[in-house]
């Protein structure tokens, strides 16, 4: 767990540090992420300690958002001024790109020889 | 009395208390969430958002003050970012075999979010600071920050908008995508994560670990690629300063 942990921390130090010397547009942690997932591929296996730990981390991942969307609280005067523009943009726009890119995806998927349609 | 508000004086102001009270919010969001039986209006993470607002504001404690001790929980945001690779390694045929739709899917969804979330503000009368702050919203938090502070939004704004987007799509995306039709996990995942990010991403989990994997991808690429699009579009529609 622990060493999971470190492996976890290390990979997105050596991804922020990349995005510092590069000036990638990306954040550290993506950077990290597509990182260690070309170790393992190299690798050829999934350690369990890494994967255990993984899900475990990922099974919360909602718990992680709080402390920002808490947030909130400090654009009260903003959010009063303009929440309906601000309420309606939020839930339009995300509804249309769930939409949008569902609809784009599938519709390759189904124009793709060979590709299962379901599942 | 005076020793209980002496007693108050101390927590308040330690991390232990913000640290602790936001996990237990978190667990109470949770336990009210399967007591209602799944029901996606009592989104565990809005519903924890609002009971730490209220205590924030009735208790007079000022955001920096909570943040001193919920930062603990906001910094594994890096490393739980990092351990996507996972999924994404579990499912490497499928994304492989899938990476044309992927990326045409990515690509549409990614310019979408950013147009409709600036042009539905525009058209009710959003503020120019309000309009900037929203066009990074579908990507995860710290890159939307980055993102908006160099297109000349407010980065603090824009953090809001990212976790009100992500509830918005995981509390709608199911059900819009069964309206749709969409049965493949892989699009219902790729589709949830383009929009909603890793708010989206945590209810994509639950569906399966495909669409897990799909909308962790998608955080990632979409991060990129926003950060690559949001500032090129707010130059194409002269809203920079």
């Amino acid at each position: 767990m622990i060493g999971a942990l470190a492996v976890l921390l290390a990979f997105q130090l050596v991804g922020e540090i990349l995005v510092q010397i590069s000036g990638l547009p990306a954040p550290g942690p993506v950077i990290g992420m597509v990182l260690l997932l070309l170790v393992i591929y190299g690798h050829g296996a999934l350690p369990d300690a890494l994967r255990t730990t993984a899900e475990t981390l990922l099974s919360h991942l909602s718990l992680l958002f709080i402390p920002a969307g808490v947030g909130i609280i400090q654009h009260g005067a903003r959010l009063a001024g303009e929440w309906l523009a601000i309420a309606v943009a939020l839930i339009v726009s995300t509804l249309i790109t769930v939409a949008v890119t569902a609809l784009v995806m599938q519709a390759i998927i189904r124009r793709q020889p060979g590709a299962r349609r379901d599942g | 009395m005076d020793k209980i508000s002496g007693i108050w004086v101390y927590l308040a102001a330690s991390p232990l208390l913000w640290l602790l009270l936001t996990l237990v919010v978190y667990l109470a969001g949770q336990w009210l969430f399967r007591r209602s039986g799944g029901q996606p209006l009592f989104n565990p993470v809005a519903l924890a958002i609002m009971l730490l607002v209220t205590v924030l504001l009735l208790t007079g404690t000022p955001y920096a003050t909570y943040f001193a001790g919920a930062q603990f929980i906001h910094f594994l945001l890096g490393p739980a970012t990092v351990a996507l690779a996972i999924p994404l390694y579990q499912h490497r045929a499928r994304v492989r075999q899938l990476l044309l739709p992927i990326s045409v899917g990515l690509i549409a969804g990614s310019i979408t979010a950013i147009l409709s979330a600036m042009s539905v503000a525009w058209l009710l009368g959003g503020s120019r600071p309000t309009l900037l702050s929203l066009a990074p919203k579908s990507v995860t938090t710290p890159v939307a920050m980055g993102i908006a502070e160099k297109i000349g939004g407010l980065p603090s704004l824009t953090a809001v908008m990212v976790i009100l987007t992500g509830v918005v799509g995981a509390v709608a995306a199911p059900t819009l995508l069964g309206w749709l039709r969409i049965r493949d996990e892989a699009v219902q995942g790729l589709a949830i994560g383009v929009a909603a990010h890793g708010i989206g991403t945590a209810r994509a989990l639950q569906i399966s670990g495909l669409a897990g994997a799909f909308a962790g991808l998608a955080i990632g690429l979409n991060a990129l690629l926003t950060a690559v699009l949001a500032p090129l579009i707010v130059q194409w529609l002269h809203l920079t300063p």
